[in-house]
């Protein structure tokens, strides 16, 4: 079986990436490659510089991982997880102690730092996961899912660390997440994938545009069929459909909305609301997994 | 190198002598070592330290520790999803490796010799009379021998069974599986064989058995340690 098959993508540095795709696209088989824990059968990895499968020595000592599962030893207390990588990556004792207590604070964990790891919540095991991660200043950070599962609060609070170490730290992000709207708002990039193969590259905005184009919704009463059917007839409608009292009609190009509002209310809809804008990035990921069935 | 192992060592010691789980069932493991080297040394009386069950102690005690503690290492981080992080960071293979390995062998040799000398108190407090009773130098020497022999051979087919195993239990059946083997064969070996063999070991006298003990263990480390750090690849860690 092929997992990936001829992806190639470049990651800008200093920014955060994100790499889309659903179960099974190939996201982790992609990181392992990444990291140089597995070599490709065809092809190359090139990653800060270094080949994957002659130097992953090099790029693991410069990348900070956090993978799907946190990889947090709940048997130890948060503070000796981090002693234990902050000897991994040979912090001078001094600075360790410094480092350590940096990033337990910000991330909120310093007072319960003696409690065992195994009993903390999902929330605050990635959060130490992610310290873990960024504890050695890495160049790279890769990150499978940081905050799948978790609450509303703690996913926020590790999307503002991941924005903030991009943004003044100039760290390198990849980024994969099932969460569109965290993609959207972090990535300066996104890539998408399915079955090993890629299916878009581009910034999230441009992406918006391109594969799920500029779209109207219209929320009121009175769609029915035949306000539909003179809709699709317009050369500029590309798709119009109702859902729960909300029209959504996609156009194909950017236009003036006021002549299609005009026909609704003409063929007797009542107008509330209309919104003007892009797809969102969920509508572009789905339209894309349809498109390659 | 040395840094990395020991950064790995310090992690092992941590996990098993900090986790509560892990600690309590190390606890339950010792009781029959405690025992063996307590109770044994009172009803065999003062030739204890001239005779051969201390160094059946020896061997013993290592096996039944390891075979507990070592199938954890590997399939334990598996089971746990330590793994896949550990493999990521810039810890050369050698180092996990090492670490993994090195971490029971001290444990094993370390609580063998610790529970000789206890056995050597108690027969002191029971039988001494004034006059200190000390392990006789083959004796003494066949302790620490063969006690690290066991523990070196209890761990590396431990780290072996474990590499490729997704549960400990995993790797405790296989370990047990490859503790079996030894015994089935001997049976089907040649009548003649077994008989010549068993009149050997009749005849030969404590030092002989000890160097034939000693060059048995050495041989099967040596294997042992052979092919389990040939199958200890990065990339063949995944098992899925």
């Amino acid at each position: 079986m092929r997992a990936l098959d001829n992806l190639t993508f470049e990651v800008p540095a200093g920014k955060i990436f994100g790499f889309l795709g659903p179960n099974g696209a190939g996201k982790t088989t992609t990181i392992r490659l990444l990291l140089g824990l597995l070599d490709p059968t065809f092809g190359r990895v090139e990653v800060l510089g270094f080949d994957s499968s002659k130097q992953p020595d090099e790029i693991r000592a410069r990348t900070g991982a956090l993978l799907e599962c946190n990889g947090i030893y709940e048997q130890m207390s948060a503070e000796d997880n981090m002693e234990f990588y902050a000897r991994i990556w040979r912090l001078p004792t001094a600075e360790r102690q410094v480092r350590i207590k940096e990033l337990l604070t910000q991330m909120g964990l310093w007072e319960r730092r003696k409690e065992l790891a195994g009993k903390w919540s999902k929330g605050m095991k990635q959060k130490l996961a992610l310290a873990r991660a960024i504890l050695h200043q890495p160049q790279l950070i890769i990150l499978d899912e940081p905050t799948a599962g978790l609450d509303v609060m703690a996913a926020m609070s590790i999307r503002e660390n991941l924005a903030s170490l991009a943004d003044s730290q100039g760290v390198t992000v990849f980024l994969t997440t099932h969460n569109m709207a965290e993609a959207e708002r972090l990535c300066a990039q996104v890539a998408v994938i399915r079955e090993g193969k890629l299916v878009a590259l581009n910034d999230p905005d441009d992406l918006r545009a391109q594969v799920g184009g500029y779209r109207i919704e219209v929320r009121g009463k009175g769609f029915n069929e035949n306000v539909l059917t003179l809709l699709r007839e317009r050369p500029e409608v590309s798709t119009a459909e109702v859902t729960s009292n909300q029209l959504i009609i996609s156009l194909s190009e950017e236009v003036d909305s006021f002549p299609l509002l005009d026909l609704l209310v003409k063929a007797g809809v009542t107008v509330e609301e209309v919104r003007r804008g892009k797809a969102s990035l969920e509508d572009v990921f789905v339209t894309l997994m349809e498109e390659e069935r | 190198m040395i840094e990395d192992i020991l950064t790995v060592m310090w992690k092992e010691r941590k996990t098993i002598l900090r986790g509560r789980a892990i600690s309590s069932k190390f606890l339950q493991i010792l009781l029959f070592p405690i025992i063996l080297n307590t109770v044994f040394p009172i009803t065999w009386g003062p030739d204890w330290v001239t005779d051969f069950p201390p160094l059946l102690s020896a061997i013993i005690i290592p096996a039944l520790l390891l075979a507990v503690m070592v199938p954890d290492s590997f399939a334990g981080e598996r089971e746990r999803n330590t793994l896949d992080t550990l493999l990521a960071s810039r810890l050369p293979d050698r180092a996990i490796f090492f670490g993994k390995l090195v971490t029971p062998i001290i444990v094993g040799w370390g609580t063998a010799v610790s529970l000789s000398l206890v056995s050597l108190i108690v027969v002191n407090t029971a039988y001494g009379e004034g006059e200190l009773l000390l392990f006789t130098p083959p004796i003494a020497i066949g302790i620490l021998v063969l006690s690290f022999l066991s523990s070196t051979t209890m761990a590396g087919a431990g780290i072996l069974t474990s590499l490729r195993s997704e549960t400990v239990q995993e790797a405790m059946q296989k370990l047990l599986t490859l503790f079996t083997v030894p015994a089935v064969l001997v049976q089907v070996l040649p009548l003649l064989f077994r008989e010549q063999f068993a009149a050997f070991m009749r005849t030969a006298d404590g030092l002989q058995l000890l160097f034939i003990a000693v060059a048995v263990l050495v041989l099967i480390d040596i294997g042992i340690f052979s092919l389990a750090f040939t199958r200890f690849q990065r990339s063949k860690m995944y098992l899925h």
